[in-house]
């Protein structure tokens, strides 16, 4: 079955990471079919930044999204921009500090800023957190998966960090 | 893998041994791998001041023996382009990739489009023919860059990887193969002049260092290669060689795929547009709409549109306001010729393509 998932938020998030990790997991370590592609512009910091993840099981044509089910926002831009028109039976992830809005469709809060600055001490792995919950809150990919592709994908000496938030994100994606 | 790694991989596999290059969005993770990657495989990376220089670095490498390649997008392509027409005349093997972006001028650094088809069969003042390749997925980006080295040095012509912003930030799984074909450049056989051709019309070549006289020049010049630029008869001897040793066999060098050849109505694409258009016969299994996906454009492959017989409208949806489907309809014998051309930075969408089939009903 084919999932499209979008990921907006702010340059400097690591939303397009993201949308690699998640994409890695299902091509690498999921056995499915995955391609991930992006929307940015020059700015490199503070503007609304886009990334796709396409992912099937048999090989994918179109690689762009035509009709996304899952969304995951992290910054009220990106919301207005990417999020505000998602179709009613889709699902969003936001971040609840960051996205004041709420769609339409089925919405799930994920404090995965707050969490970052306040257990971990880091909101730069806010990203990982929202990509935690995602796997547990939609089942697109495993955990183990998941968590091979973070590995994969962090700089050296951040593993451990990038984990734990990782696992809190996984607790913050099944308490939904 | 992203499009543009796998571009650097494929050149690597394919023994790309210098890279001359300025960077340039969306092309600049090609310059950044290579130059990791060459230095460590052997080879040579150098940063150049500019985008004619990068161009000059590559056809000097390539006179020393070694697989030469640039990468870049619009604005550094155009300046390109006198030594592009440069590398023609001298018949200096090398590889140009262009990940297009959307032009005229700066225009659009990080989106998707394929504004210079013409440029890179035109570009360069004169006549020339030249080879261009275009993939559509990450896969074809790796195999098509590898065989770009290939067709350059067994045609002694630039060729170009024609891919654009979409196929070159993607990412997708490739299976990359353990071994990459590599047929190597013809060398000069003793008691041949330098320029003098072979039935094939390509002559073999006088690398720099190996013992050969070889004067290389743009100015028209005869077998040995010393100029000769008043005699109509000479100029028009090396310039219809240089022209047919590529136009003449695009048969042997075309590469497409061709579905559902029985159909009426048949896409015509290259690049990303090919994927949209196997999204909708994937989606209307039982409607015959046949597909031409074309991965080397240039020579442009005339003789593949007579595969669809029962063609009445070719359509052909670009990412540029309407460019090979010129060089279509030159080739058509009373079948439609639909354009879809779309600027702006993204593809067509499978409905977009498929209310085209609809209207033919």
């Amino acid at each position: 079955m084919r999932h499209e998932v979008i990921f907006s938020g702010f340059g400097g998030q690591g939303v397009i990471l993201s949308a690699v990790i998640l994409g890695r997991a299902a091509a690498l370590y999921g056995n499915k079919y995955a391609v991930q592609t992006q929307v940015y512009g020059p700015e490199a910091r503070g503007g609304a930044s886009m990334s796709a993840v396409v992912i099937d099981d048999e090989p994918i044509l179109y690689p762009k999204v035509a009709s996304p089910d899952i969304y995951v926002i992290m910054s009220q831009q990106g919301f207005e921009k990417y999020g505000a028109a998602a179709p009613k039976d889709a699902l969003m992830l936001v971040d609840s500090e960051l996205v004041h809005s709420r769609p339409q469709c089925a919405c799930t809060e994920i404090p995965a800023t707050t969490e970052a600055k306040e257990t971990l001490g880091r909101v730069i792995v806010a990203n990982i957190i929202m990509l935690g919950a995602l796997v547990t809150a939609t089942g697109l990919v495993s955990e183990d998966a998941i968590k091979r592709a973070v590995l994969d994908s962090v700089p050296k000496g951040t593993e451990d960090l990038n984990l734990k938030a990782l696992h809190l994100g996984f607790e913050l994606g099944r308490n939904t | 893998m992203q499009g543009n790694r796998a571009c650097c991989e494929g050149a690597l596999a394919a023994g790309c041994d210098f890279f001359g290059g300025y960077p340039i969005t969306p092309s600049t993770e090609i310059a950044e791998m290579m130059a990791l990657k060459l230095p460590k495989a052997g080879g040579t990376f150098i940063q150049m001041e500019d985008e004619i220089a990068s161009m000059g670095a590559i056809i000097g490498a390539s006179w020393t023996g070694a697989r030469s390649m640039t990468a870049t997008s619009g604005p550094g392509f155009s300046l390109m382009m006198e030594n592009i027409g440069y590398a023609v005349m001298t018949e200096t093997p090398c590889v140009v990739v262009n990940i297009q972006r959307g032009g005229p001028s700066t225009g659009q650094p990080t989106m998707s489009a394929q504004g210079d088809m013409m440029q890179c069969r035109f570009g360069p003042h004169g006549d020339v023919a030249t080879i261009a390749v275009v993939p559509s997925t990450v896969q074809e980006m790796y195999e098509l860059t590898a065989k770009a080295f290939n067709l350059a040095d067994r045609f002694r012509v630039p060729t170009f990887v024609m891919s654009d912003e979409t196929i070159g930030h993607m990412r997708e799984k490739i299976v990359i193969p353990e071994k990459v074909d590599i047929v190597p450049r013809k060398p000069l056989l003793k008691g041949k002049l330098p320029f003098e051709a072979d039935e094939d019309g390509v002559p073999g070549f006088a690398e720099f260092g190996r013992g050969h006289r070889v004067h290389v020049t743009g100015l028209t010049h005869d077998e040995r290669g010393y100029p000769d630029t008043t005699d109509p008869e000479v100029h028009e001897k090396l310039v219809k060689r240089l022209y047919n040793k590529v136009e003449s066999k695009r048969h042997e060098i075309a590469d497409y795929d061709a579905v559902n050849t029985d159909a009426e109505t048949v896409f015509i694409t290259y690049g990303p547009c090919s994927r949209t258009v196997r999204q909708v016969l994937h989606d209307h299994p039982d409607e015959c709409i046949g597909h031409l996906n074309l991965r080397i454009v240039w020579p442009f492959p005339e003789e593949t549109l007579k595969i669809f017989a029962n063609a009445k409208t070719f359509i052909v949806p670009e990412l540029n306001l309407g460019q090979m489907v010129r060089e279509i309809a030159r080739h058509t014998t009373g079948e439609e010729v639909l354009s879809m051309p779309k600027i702006g930075g993204h593809i067509h969408t499978p409905a977009e393509l498929y209310a085209a089939v609809e209207a033919r009903k």
